[in-house]
């Protein structure tokens, strides 16, 4: 499975929201109706999925799916 | 499959009845204290259910280590018994820095680093019961105890601010304020105090640790499923 399929999955299951909905410039607050609660368990399931840890500061900019998607490549996964 | 609690100020008094009280209930328990004499003899007398682990509460290093550790020992936690506390009683005017910050520090501080220690595992699983400890004299005042009387009325609030972050998560949150109990904390008050507080509760008698065990016990089972953001009284009818 696609990286981003993986992010997007992830995303559904933890907000309860449609596939057509996450889109990738979707932000998590305004546009998936995630509080910053969810938000936080957001991260935690990057954090599971992907084994790595994002410190509090990374988290905060990461708002939309796209920068997820962008910042999950940069600590070198692919898929 | 048994649950885990985790249990501050496990070595005597009240902490150790809420051990004890949860082994008999087939929990197991990972009890945490500074003082480590008195929490290995639990540990003897309590068997393998329960896990004793030499803890100060207010060093934020230390209670994430242990954290990770008790969770590599026990799997995954579902209850948090927070229940370290000290007094160090003067008027405010002879009560130094130091015994107010020291007060506050194990009492109130020390619950939130072990609330924010376990609760990352709680939301992930989405289940868990926290009871905080906390005082009748937080909702009566005691003269002589301006620090621990901030402390105790310190983790109500906790406690309801974590019931609504916590609450859409199934993790409940809940304090009980124990009144005059017969452990070493009240052992040491003065002969008047004493009297003064016997002579005030409606039900005529000190309670035990045992009648507060029984309160924690119930608000971490699934018997109090939804209660959360409560402070119930464990004291005779003293409050009321």
């Amino acid at each position: 499975m696609s990286l981003e399929s993986r992010v997007k999955e992830i995303i559904i299951d933890k907000l309860g929201v449609k596939p057509e909905q996450v889109t990738m410039e979707a932000q998590f607050d305004t546009d998936l109706g995630a509080d910053s609660i969810d938000q936080y368990e957001l991260i935690m399931g990057f954090e599971d999925a992907f084994g790595l840890r994002i410190d509090e500061e990374e988290a905060a900019k990461l708002t939309t799916v796209g920068e997820v998607i962008q910042y999950l490549k940069k600590q070198g996964i692919e898929e | 499959m048994s649950r885990t609690a985790v249990v501050t100020g496990a070595a005597r008094g009240i902490g150790l009845a809420v051990a004890r009280a949860l082994l008999e209930s087939g929990w197991e328990v990972a009890g945490c204290d500074v003082l480590e004499a008195d929490l290995e003899k639990a540990a003897a007398d309590f068997g393998g259910k329960f896990t004793p682990w030499v803890l100060d509460v207010t060093r934020e290093e230390d209670v994430n280590k242990t954290a990770e550790s008790i969770l590599e020992r026990h799997g995954e936690i579902f209850g948090l018994v927070n229940n370290a506390g000290i007094t160090r009683d003067g008027l405010l005017m002879r009560m130094s820095l130091d015994d107010w910050n020291r007060v506050i520090s194990v009492n109130l501080t020390g619950a939130f680093l072990m609330c924010r220690a376990f609760s990352r595992g709680m939301l992930r699983r989405r289940e868990g019961s926290i009871v905080n400890v906390s005082s009748v004299v937080a909702l009566l005042g005691a003269a002589g105890q301006a620090n621990y009387v901030s402390s105790k009325a310190g983790l109500i609030g906790l406690t309801r601010a974590l019931a609504r972050e916590f609450a859409g998560r199934n993790i409940r949150v809940n304090s009980v304020a124990p009144g005059f109990i017969e452990t070493d904390m009240t052992k040491d008050l003065p002969d008047n105090v004493k009297e003064d507080y016997a002579v005030r509760v409606p039900m005529n008698r000190m309670g035990r640790p045992e009648d507060v065990a029984d309160a924690v016990r119930f608000l971490l089972e699934d018997e109090s499923s939804y209660i959360t953001g409560v402070v119930l009284s464990v004291d005779g009818g003293l409050a009321t």
